[in-house]
């Protein structure tokens, strides 16, 4: 049976999520109460069959490995295979490559190593619970080079306006990759490739002095390879700044969207925690949230997104926010369209309000007295 | 506690749990939202840093040996500690059932041996406590002591319920009196002891060899040192220990949870209770939902209104449902309409619409499970 190994490529992305990554790459930004992004391709790529996950990402890593350790959460820390995170380690003094080449160039054993004749290579900034044996099967089928995951948005919005749009001839073949923005087919960043192919584009891309593996290689050579597309109809979303993180936290609150993302198995996996089930008091009031495990509610909570351990104390309103891990909210705050990251204390009776196109973001670990 | 095994008896049927133990060993009844009785006293071992902790299950082990697996939660998972479930087992010359609590220590003799200990800690599994076990041996140490008994004072009125030991003022214990009738002493075992290994080796392999004995802690093994002039002392733990023996303290115990005095048990950053942990999305309450005074799991789903309840995993309660003073085991289902009071639902049943269960404040809470719930027509 043919298999796929999987590839997620985090250089190039690029993002607007200022405080939220001060300290923390973009893909492990907390996302919906106790994950964080880079769980969705991970827990995607699992769901399709992949038992091995490179990660190339040049900076900022230190907590994308303390979320990941060894993989085993999403299956990954087996005895074949296994979990990635290639940051840069250039040491070929013969080295001409650029941009994400480096990457590829320095880790050919990677490649070479696995024993999948395919890869699956992913970005970190589609939200989606799928999986990719099918757009595999329809690969194979149609003996394509590249199949691109493709997926059809009933708005636009800000986030994709820097995705790739793709556009294609009566028989599904791609015919070209734009950024037109009035086209709704989007390019998810998820696509499979033939290994050997991709080996060969890269020493192509790496011989012409190119920086960019996807848009040089495959974008700009579409003449000569066949590629398709395959449509993800699952909910999925693109989180890439603090508006669309915001806006697609806040969509969640929606029962029919958090059960599609999140209530649909296999489940999205994250790095487990050992937190008590959530403790409501007698003063909490708790209506239309998403909570996770170790909180300690006894205010009024409404509209919002609280991670693990966040405590809130009596008499503090909390209204369309998100409220990361470990927050303290003390008594009489109150708090309307705001972000704070893990570990925010905020004292007694003060008042925090953000409006829904900005919301009010609070960097990790401040304290506001 | 590099020189001391843990031995953890987990074999309890707990028969006065009725329902609650149809399929599952005591120490494996769900406890607390997200907890398994056992894992208090698992937990205490992790705490107290054991390194070595064999588990003895023996009564519908599935469950419960699936929950411990390598102990890798409870941080036994490393190069030099681990938790070794040791079911009974048969060899060349023949093997049966663990027929006591000695008697199960006894055919582990070999699993002890293989450490080499000085002391051997043997516990079980169906209290709920957070004690530092370090504290128990260093009191073993200092007294000198051939074994040590942890006890609790109890109320005279419940003493003829409990193993009673008679002390001398410094604790020394010169009688162990089984449920007494009319009790001298309100020191309860807790069913903790501590052991010299060499000392209670000898005791065990004696005791396997008479026929008479019940291969019984309580009643052979305790009597028999005190009866040779062993030294044996108590130790005296005053803080929070709870018995889930039965229907009513199980109930209780998982109340006890909700009780603002009583927050350590689950929220002492310092002594973590720790369990099997699994990826399940986090809760999500509803527009109409009301939560007051209660403890909700993950993957809960909840827009009825839930009073002083003890929810587990993956609950559904659907709207204009009240569910008060109960405890939901994992995968319940709560359909509209329903009124719940004083109720312990079983894992993974259906309430259907409409459903009206209350028990009054003065009966035993009710245990129910779909096939319950079918035949009685509630």
């Amino acid at each position: 049976m043919e298999t796929m190994m999987g590839l997620i490529n985090l250089e190039h992305e690029h993002h607007f999520f200022h405080e939220l990554t001060y300290f923390r790459s973009g893909a492990s930004i907390p996302f919906a109460g106790r994950y964080r992004l880079i769980d969705f391709p991970l827990s995607n790529m699992g769901d399709s069959g992949v038992e091995e996950i490179a990660i190339f990402t040049s900076s900022k890593y230190r907590s994308l490995m303390d979320h990941i350790e060894t993989g085993e959460n999403w299956g990954m820390g087996r005895q074949n295979g296994g979990l990635f995170i290639l940051p840069p380690d250039w040491n070929d003094p013969a080295d001409i490559s650029k941009g994400d080449l480096r990457f590829f160039h320095n880790n050919r054993d990677y490649f070479n190593r696995g024993k999948s004749a395919y890869v699956l290579v992913s970005g970190g900034q589609y939200v989606s619970n799928t999986e990719y044996m099918d757009a595999f099967k329809f690969h194979l089928e149609r003996k394509a080079d590249v199949t691109l995951v493709s997926t059809q948005q009933t708005s636009l919005n800000s986030e994709h306006e820097s995705l790739f749009r793709i556009e294609k001839d009566e028989a599904g073949w791609v015919t070209k990759i734009t950024n037109d923005l009035e086209n709704p087919e989007l390019f998810t960043s998820v696509y499979i490739i033939n290994k050997e192919l991709l080996m060969s584009l890269v020493n192509q891309c790496i011989a012409h002095n190119k920086d960019h593996f996807f848009v040089h290689g495959i974008k700009e050579r579409l003449a000569d390879l066949k590629v398709q597309t395959y449509e993800n109809k699952a909910y999925g979303v693109f989180v890439n700044s603090i508006e669309s993180y915001y806006r697609h936290n806040m969509n969640l609150l929606n029962e029919d969207n958090y059960r599609a993302l999140f209530y649909k198995k296999p489940f999205i996996r994250t790095k487990i925690g050992n937190q008590p089930p959530t403790k409501y008091r007698t003063g909490a009031n708790v209506k239309r949230s998403i909570l996770g495990n170790g909180c300690q509610i006894d205010g009024d909570v409404e509209g919002s997104i609280l991670f693990r351990g966040v405590s809130v104390e009596a008499g503090a309103t909390i209204k369309n926010s998100i409220i990361m891990q470990r927050c303290k909210i003390e008594a009489g705050v109150y708090l309307e369209n705001v972000i704070l990251d893990k570990d925010v204390h905020v004292t007694a009776n003060q008042k925090l309000i953000g409006s829904t196109e900005k919301p009010y973001v609070v960097a990790k670990s401040k304290t506001l007295r | 506690m590099k020189n001391c095994v843990g031995m953890l008896l987990a074999g309890g049927e707990g028969k006065r749990l009725g329902l609650l133990t149809k399929e599952l060993a005591k120490p494996a009844v769900p406890f607390g939202g997200k907890y398994r009785i056992i894992d208090f006293a698992l937990s205490n071992c992790a705490n107290s840093s054991l390194q070595r902790v064999g588990v003895m299950t023996q009564y519908s082990p599935l469950e419960l040996n699936k929950h411990i697996g390598n102990g890798g939660p409870w941080g036994m998972g490393g190069l030099n500690s681990g938790m070794t479930v040791l079911s009974p087992y048969t060899a060349q010359n023949g093997g049966d059932w663990y027929s006591g609590t000695a008697d199960a220590i006894y055919q582990n003799i070999h699993y002890i041996d293989s450490y080499d200990p000085e002391y051997v800690l043997v516990i079980s599994g169906d209290h709920i406590y957070q004690m530092d076990y370090r504290k128990l041996l260093k009191h073993h140490q200092e007294t000198g002591a051939d074994a040590t008994i942890s006890v609790k004072p109890v109320s005279w009125e419940e003493a003829p319920r409990f193993g009673i030991l008679n002390t001398t003022e410094d604790l020394q214990i010169y009688e162990f009196d089984e449920k007494p009738k009319k009790p001298k002493s309100n020191l309860a075992s807790m069913g903790i002891y501590i052991f010299n290994w060499s000392s209670l080796k000898s005791y065990l392999l004696d005791d396997a060899a008479n026929e008479k004995s019940s291969h019984d802690f309580g009643n052979d093994i305790i009597p028999a040192m005190v009866d040779d002039g062993l030294k044996l002392y108590a130790y005296l733990f005053e803080e929070y220990w709870k018995d889930v023996g039965t229907i009513e303290s199980y109930w209780e115990a998982n109340m006890d949870l909700l009780d603002e005095d009583l927050q350590f048990l689950l929220n002492d950053k310092n002594w973590r209770t720790y369990s099997n942990e699994s990826n399940i999305p986090p809760q999500y309450i509803s527009e109409t939902a009301v939560v007051k005074n209660s403890l909700i799991n993950s993957g809960c789903w909840i827009s009825g209104t839930v009073e002083n309840t003890i929810v587990f995993e993956n609950v559904a309660i659907e709207k204009n449902s009240i569910v008060c003073r109960s405890i939901l085991h994992p995968g319940v289902k709560v359909g509209r309409n329903v009124v719940l009071e004083r109720v312990i639902v079983m894992g993974d049943t259906d309430i259907p619409d409409g459903t009206r269960i209350q028990v009054k404040a003065d009966e035993e809470p009710l245990v129910i499970d779909q096939e319950s719930l079918l035949t009685a027509k509630v």
